[in-house]
């Protein structure tokens, strides 16, 4: 480690056979309460792929932000390509060749790709030439996209995709990706690093947020790793270990997770019979034939891509959505609950954790208290004759936050403020706290980092010991395999048959996923 | 030409962690401070004294006794209506029919009021009371049951409505209920005492209503904070997906919300008719209804910020006529002034969320 420190501090000059595209020295931002980026340097040459590595709140998006000309540092240079300059916007950033896909997209929902596209687009080109170059720079790339589709209607996998074809067509010479590969399947993954090492070996440098390391590893010559709002090291992924780096990262030990032996009782909690739902989105999936069931104890994990129905399977299961056949098809503790809506299958001792994490499972203009509430009102006596009971619900809320280590300013917080893992982290709580019987979590960790991840995922295996039925419907195969004990693979609404994860491979799993059948 | 960061102490806008509850508070203050200071510039170009001009309208007003009740009276209708409103907006539920469920409340209690003409009894008033509120409740039921069965919009169903219901008001004044003895004026009869809100004050028209208005304040105040109803109001408002995940009837908040804001525009419409004009008349609203609304995005749709701005609005229509009648002003000032407070308003409201800072540090566009 102690090499590592060393040559972070000389930075990477003593390498002077690429030009430094980006050069930050001394970077630094505060915001209320937090100082964000504490004297950052970083340097980025053309054609390389450079890692950035962080925990929630390590300062990575502060960061690419000030990159991108979305903030203004408090102090500290910034030098393109030779030249210090101040960024005032990200039109300038862009018109100087940095393009950024970031973790929450921003896209219109109700225009079509090609429109958003249009949008970003600072060279004003008609709708049909962008729909032309997009066809063009999607097919070089492998990243297949209709222009004229709606976005509301699109998987989150495919807004990605918009979001990457978008830089892509501005020639962008600094390439920043966020999280890129959370939505991907492992084939899909393998693609975008060809389509990555492609563009950087023609010049385009690239700079990559990720925590997943074994992908740092593979696709990366440099990372930059922050802790703190602070670089504690620049050093070359393919010469670390990926437990190395993740302890850098977060500065402690990293324990793995030990997936503990099922004891094969059998308690069927939730049984699902050939569930058939048409989808109410014109673009949506519909859902034919589902079966599976999840005994007591026991973590079940639906893997597949973005919009093959994962949706509408959770909306199915929650009750969001009540499907009309005349027989039962979905069963909780034995008991019917298909024409249940979501207060009366939570009554059941069900709790749902959406993939939609604002304006679904959380409210972002709301505070902290406010969100505690959101489900809890009817099971832990929060109201008492339609009166909320404001101790109570401040003391759920603390219970919350350090029980599952949401770093806050308080309660009054607006939730908009946490960041993604710590907002997953208290909603998540907020569902483990009412002890469920059941647990349909979707997504649980996407786009969380290492040391969030972890964590939650110890909460459901936690949890799953206690005894809840818990289904994980996840694009992250890795997470998969971490900690279900039986997987099912969902493609184009349909599911496959579960298989125990000790006889299931990555390739086997992953080619279900692209609807190939092993037979 | 290289260039540093340079950090001037320079003023910008940063957005705060928590809303300010303080600045809940002094925003409007300084809106209405700040439109003042506006009206000083207007009166001058006017050619008037602007400092006589800003005294006939906003003080005037308030130097005599008489002048103090009409203000309440004013203000009545319009903090019973905007409190309503404001339940429902919070909830994303576009009442915008209230004028019609003001008129029904007229209509129904009024019309009790006319069968109960010669009944000697105390009973009468509560009864007028009554069915005034239900003549609104049921009128806001119609675009509520339009939302809930047929998705029809809510903004369209009820702003229709409310045509409606001013011409079945006109066709019973000018029909059935003409005052027989009424010389062929469109008029009813005058209400019998029993059926009249008591006057508060002796020689001035303020009436019961006016502690109606101040009591549904209190209890909406209490409803949208303390309650889980209040709650379930703001959530669905905020974020319907979450509302439906948290388990929340979502028709049966739109129900909830148009019943709340047509029963108390039906008790401001009996309120009007049986505290202050006596008689049903072919209009009983100079547009409360639709003024309401400008009500109650003015108090923030926080119920007690609707009983200030729907005292404000007041004063800005008296202080308007006092203002036409002492020194000539046109009468399109006091929808002048309407507008430039509301302006004022509007941009104070970003210090709630956002603030002054000295130090270097967004640049506007923020991302997600």
């Amino acid at each position: 480690m102690s090499q590592n420190k060393a040559k972070s501090k000389i930075g990477q000059l003593d390498e002077p056979e690429l030009a430094p595209l980006l050069k930050l020295s001394g970077i630094t931002k505060s915001f209320p309460g937090i100082l964000a980026n504490d004297a950052i340097d970083l340097t980025v040459k053309q054609g390389e792929i450079h890692a950035l590595l962080g925990e929630n709140g390590a300062g990575k998006s502060t960061l690419v932000k000030i990159i991108y000309g979305l903030l203004k540092p408090d102090a500290g240079t910034f030098e393109w390509e030779e030249g210090a300059l101040s960024l005032s916007n990200p039109a300038q950033a862009r018109s100087l060749g940095i393009g950024m896909v970031f973790q929450h997209f921003s896209l219109f929902e109700a225009l079509t790709v090609c429109e958003n596209i249009a949008i970003a687009d600072d060279q004003k080109l008609n709708l049909k030439t962008i729909a032309l170059r997009i066809k063009e720079v999607s097919d070089n790339y492998g990243l297949p996209i209709d222009p004229d589709r709606y976005v509301h209607s699109l998987s989150v996998g495919e807004k990605q995709r918009i979001e990457i074809l978008r830089c892509l067509l501005q020639k962008p010479k600094l390439l920043i990706l966020d999280e890129p590969t959370s939505v991907l399947t492992p084939q899909e993954t393998l693609n975008l690093f060809a389509t990555l090492k492609n563009l950087a070996s023609s010049g385009c440098a690239i700079l990559y947020i990720s925590h997943k390391l074994a992908e740092v590893k593979s696709l990366c010559g440099t990372a930059t790793i922050l802790r703190n709002g602070a670089v504690v090291a620049t050093c070359n992924p393919k010469l670390e270990t990926a437990k190395t780096m993740a302890e850098l990262m977060i500065g402690a030990k990293l324990h793995n997770i030990k997936r503990p032996k099922k004891s094969g009782s059998h308690d069927n909690r939730v049984q699902i019979n050939k569930l058939n739902l048409k989808s109410n989105d014109p673009f949506g999936m519909d859902l034919e034939n589902i079966s599976f069931d999840i005994q007591k104890g026991e973590v079940v994990g639906i893997a597949g891509v973005a919009g093959n129905g994962q949706t509408e399977l959770m909306a199915a299961l929650s009750g969001e959505v009540i499907q009309t056949g005349s027989h039962e098809t979905i069963f909780f503790d034995g008991v019917g609950v298909s024409t249940m809506r979501v207060a009366e299958r939570r009554a059941m001792g069900a709790g749902f954790v959406p993939e939609e994490r604002y304006g679904h499972a959380a409210i972002k203009e709301m505070s902290l208290k406010d969100n505690a509430l959101l489900t809890t009102s009817q099971k832990l006596n929060l109201v008492k004759k339609g009166f909320l009971q404001s101790n109570e619900i401040c003391d759920l809320t603390h219970k919350i936050i350090s029980d599952f280590d949401v770093r806050t300013t308080g309660l009054e917080m607006e939730t908009g403020n946490l960041s993604g893992g710590n907002l997953q982290k208290f909603i998540l709580g907020r569902e483990i706290l009412q002890n469920p019987r059941i647990l349909i979590v979707s997504q649980p960790t996407w786009g969380v980092d290492a040391g969030a991840a972890v964590f939650l995922r110890k909460s459901l295996l936690d949890l799953a010991a206690r005894g809840c039925a818990i289904l994980i419907i996840s694009q992250d195969l890795d997470e998969i395999f971490e900690i279900c004990d039986r997987i099912a693979v969902l493609y184009q609404g349909t599911l496959s048959p579960l298989i125990n994860t000790e006889s299931a491979s990555v390739d086997q799993i992953g080619l279900l996923m692209g609807g190939k059948t092993t037979e | 030409m290289s260039q540093i960061f340079q950090f001037f102490p320079k003023f910008v806008l940063e957005p705060r962690l928590e809303v300010s509850g303080k600045w809940v508070i002094l925003s409007p203050i300084i809106a209405i401070i700040l439109t003042l200071f506006s009206g000083v510039i207007i009166f001058s170009l006017l050619g008037k004294d602007p400092f006589l001009a800003l005294y006939t309208f906003f003080v005037q007003p308030l130097t005599t006794m008489f002048g103090i009740t009409e203000l309440l009276v004013k203000a009545t209708p319009l903090v019973l209506i905007g409190v309503g409103l404001a339940i429902g907006f919070k909830a994303n539920v576009w009442n915008i029919g209230a004028e019609g469920q003001f008129t029904m409340g007229a209509v129904f209690g009024g019309g009790t009021a006319l069968l109960c003409q010669h009944m000697e009894s105390i009973l009468v008033l509560p009864l007028v009371l009554v069915l005034g509120t239900l003549g609104g409740l049921f009128w806001g039921a119609i675009p509520a049951f339009l939302k809930t069965r047929f998705n029809a919009n809510e903004i369209l169903t009820s702003l229709m409505l409310s045509y409606v219901a001013v011409l079945c008001l006109s066709y019973l004044v000018h029909g059935p209920w003409r005052d027989p003895a009424g010389f062929n004026f469109p008029e009813s009869q005058i209400f019998s005492d029993y059926a009249m809100l008591p006057i508060l004050i002796e020689n001035s028209r303020l009436n019961l209503g006016t502690m109606f208005a101040i009591l549904v304040v209190l209890v909406a105040w209490i409803l949208m904070t303390r309650t889980i109803i209040g709650f379930q109001l703001r959530v669905v408002g905020l974020a319907p997906t979450a509302a439906q995940y948290a388990g929340f009837k979502q028709s049966g908040l739109i129900w909830l919300s148009f019943l709340i804001s047509g029963g108390l525009a039906g008790l401001a419409g009996i309120a009007e008719v049986s505290g202050t004009i006596g008689q049903l008349l072919p209009s009983v609203s100079p547009g409360y209804g639709f003024t309401a609304i400008i009500v109650a995005f003015l108090g923030r749709l926080h119920p007690v910020g609707v009983l200030f701005a729907g005292l404000i609005m007041a004063l800005s229509y008296i202080g308007g006529e006092n203002a036409q009648i002492e020194i000539g002003l046109p009468a399109a000032v006091t929808g002048l002034f309407q507008g430039i407070l509301l302006f004022f308003l509007l941009a104070c409201d970003v210090l709630v969320r956002y603030r002054f800072s000295h130090r270097s540090v967004l640049t506007g566009e923020r991302c997600e």
